[in-house]
């Protein structure tokens, strides 16, 4: 278990690495003179030279991204262009409500997605189970933006159940959530589904059957926990993918997430604020992964060995 | 030949044949594969098929609801909406060809570089992919249009490097299967040289997966392509772009909701379409999945 959360551990090394070295690299992408880009297209000279020099836009590419490294490390992403505040503390303002909304819509989608997996796999071939898997197909086929805006249509102007956008209550983050958590609970309802037919397949589970055991003890007690341990995995990567689609969600519902940090951080080339933000959600999405594979091994023990 | 003998023996025997069968009998395969031939034929003809030029609109008409004369009625500038979403098909297929060409390139290419050549090579290659995928969703087009700016020729870029991995992954994989088995080992051993063995063996068995993934992520791209046009990211308007049609109908939402729902049922029947396609290749072409 140690050797393989080493191993996986050292993994990430180089991917973190590059994911600051892409990062780094955004505003040296970007045409035009950094430098330029950072003061504003009518700085002068001087104030250009200053800001070359307080950057150490002067120093040798590889020198830059060594300091830019060294501050990341330390928690400084820079100064936001626009607002000039820090841009470590834009992100803890409001990079938690984006990992609140993800996390929600893993929640929607888990009971969603794992009661109707369960449901389809015990029925095999009914129309319930047709209708389970058509349900999930449309589900990862709707892009988010139309289905918030249709959600907010039907719920929030016509039905005025819930309200139309903006945040600070937790009626504000029901539709959000949802909207968010549909393609996640389509594909954890397929996952699901396939995963508990490959167990319901297996001998202890006849046994279970042929020593008398209620149905409903064989489905959720003996099929259930084994064949959520690959569910698991996905639960880690959806909620990585939830954090991209947050962006999405965060527009449709005027959200304060990190998703609209970043589009309007795009817009006002405002570059420290995007490129730390990318920073900070790639981090975040590679070390997700790494405690869903951890994750796994622990309740797999057959991974370890592989 | 006995008689029995004559009777077990398969009628098909050629792979793409019995693959072609096995489509057809697919309902979801064929469903889908109806929805993209109809969005295809659209996209092809939508200047003979449009009844109003996309760009014009006529401000005496408005925000009209749907008439004989607008079946779709009309958006913001009085222009007609069922011209546009039927013009946007042409942008979208467009930027689907284009990125998901580009991604197939690069990706097939790495893929079958990295499964073939092994080693450091594979080593290399498979971390840059990894790194591509640290940035989840819609992020990675993000930073590259953050860099790179708006406008189609970017966003093809940007939707295209986002499916590079997914491409060399499932390349990657069907090589490293197919490097060991008989027919490639009888192959070398005949002194083939590497590229024939790739060319002629390799890539060609690899196809099936191939095929799957360039449905599936046909479906992926506009779901890319047409958000990044949502947040203003995109395809810019006046061009009646699916995802940029919904932004900027937004406004208009609840005094005209037709405006904005169409275009994103536009795209919902498209990615389904392209879905339901790909799930259904993929279980004609996955030989496991036989019967």
């Amino acid at each position: 278990m140690i050797a393989y959360i080493t191993r996986r551990l050292l993994l990430i090394v180089p991917v973190l690495l590059g994911v600051s070295i892409g990062s780094f690299a955004l505003l040296h992408l970007v045409p035009g003179d950094p430098a330029m880009i950072l003061a504003g297209q009518e700085a002068t000279e001087e104030v250009l030279a200053r800001i070359r020099h307080e950057h150490g836009l002067d120093r040798p590419l590889p020198a830059q991204f060594a300091v830019y490294l060294g501050h990341a490390l330390r928690g400084n992403l820079g100064i936001s262009i626009q607002s000039r505040q820090p841009v470590a503390t834009l992100i803890a303002e409001r990079f938690p409500f984006t990992l609140r909304l993800a996390f929600l819509a893993i929640l929607v989608s888990a009971v969603l997605g794992v009661v109707a997996g369960v449901i389809a796999a015990t029925r095999r071939n009914s129309m319930i189970d047709l209708a389970a898997l058509l349900a999930s197909l449309v589900g990862i086929s709707l892009p988010i933006f139309w289905l918030g805006l249709l959600m907010m249509l039907v719920f929030s102007v016509r039905l005025q159940w819930f309200p139309a956008g903006g945040h600070g209550t937790a009626a504000h983050l029901v539709l959000p959530a949802l909207v968010l958590g549909a393609s996640s609970s389509a594909v954890i309802a397929r996952m699901t589904r396939a995963s508990m037919l490959e167990v319901l397949r297996q001998d202890y589970v006849r046994t279970a059957r042929a020593k008398g055991l209620r149905e409903r003890i064989v489905i959720y007690r003996h099929s259930l926990k084994n064949a959520m341990i690959p569910i698991l995995t996905v639960f880690g990567l959806e909620f990585g993918y939830n954090l991209g689609g947050a962006v999405l969600t965060e527009t449709v519902f005027s959200l304060p997430g990190i998703g609209r940090l970043i589009v309007e951080g795009i817009f006002a080339r405002d570059y420290p604020v995007v490129q730390g933000s990318m920073l900070v959600v790639a981090t975040t999405f590679v070390l997700v992964n790494l405690l869903t594979d951890v994750a796994y091994a622990f309740f797999d023990p057959r991974i370890r060995y592989e | 030949m006995s008689d029995a003998v004559k009777a077990a023996a398969p009628r098909r025997s050629s792979f793409w044949g019995d693959t072609l069968h096995r489509v057809v009998r697919n309902r979801a395969a064929v469903a889908g594969g109806i929805v993209v031939a109809v969005f295809f034929v659209v996209a092809l003809f939508a200047p003979v098929l449009a009844p109003f030029d996309p760009l014009k609109g006529r401000l005496g008409a408005r925000l009209q609801a749907p008439s004989t004369a607008h079946w779709l009625g009309t958006d913001e500038l009085g222009r007609d909406v069922l011209s546009r979403v039927l013009y946007g098909a042409r942008i979208t297929v467009r930027i689907q060809l284009a990125a998901v060409g580009l991604a197939l390139a690069v990706g097939a290419a790495l893929g079958l570089i990295a499964g073939y050549v092994g080693r450091w090579v594979d080593q290399l290659i498979m971390r840059f992919m990894d790194i591509l995928m640290a940035f989840p969703g819609i992020f990675l087009a993000l930073a590259i249009i953050a860099a790179l700016g708006t406008g189609l020729g970017n966003v093809i870029i940007a939707a295209g490097i986002f499916l590079v991995p997914q491409f060399a992954r499932v390349v990657r994989a069907s090589v490293l299967t197919l490097k060991d088995m008989e027919f490639v080992q009888a192959a070398r051993a005949l002194g083939q040289g590497d590229l024939p063995i790739v060319v002629r063996y390799l890539l060609p068995n690899s196809l099936a997966p191939i095929i799957v993934q360039t449905s599936l992520r046909m479906a992926t791209v506009l779901l890319t392509a047409s958000g990044l046009s949502f947040l203003g990211l995109g395809v810019q308007p006046p061009s009646p772009e699916w995802g940029a049609m919904l932004s900027n109908a937004r406004s208009y939402m609840i005094t005209a909701p037709h405006v904005a729902m169409i275009p994103g049922l536009a795209i919902a029947l498209v990615v389904l379409g392209f879905n339901l396609l790909g799930d259904g290749l993929r279980d004609s072409l996955d030989p496991r999945l036989r019967e």
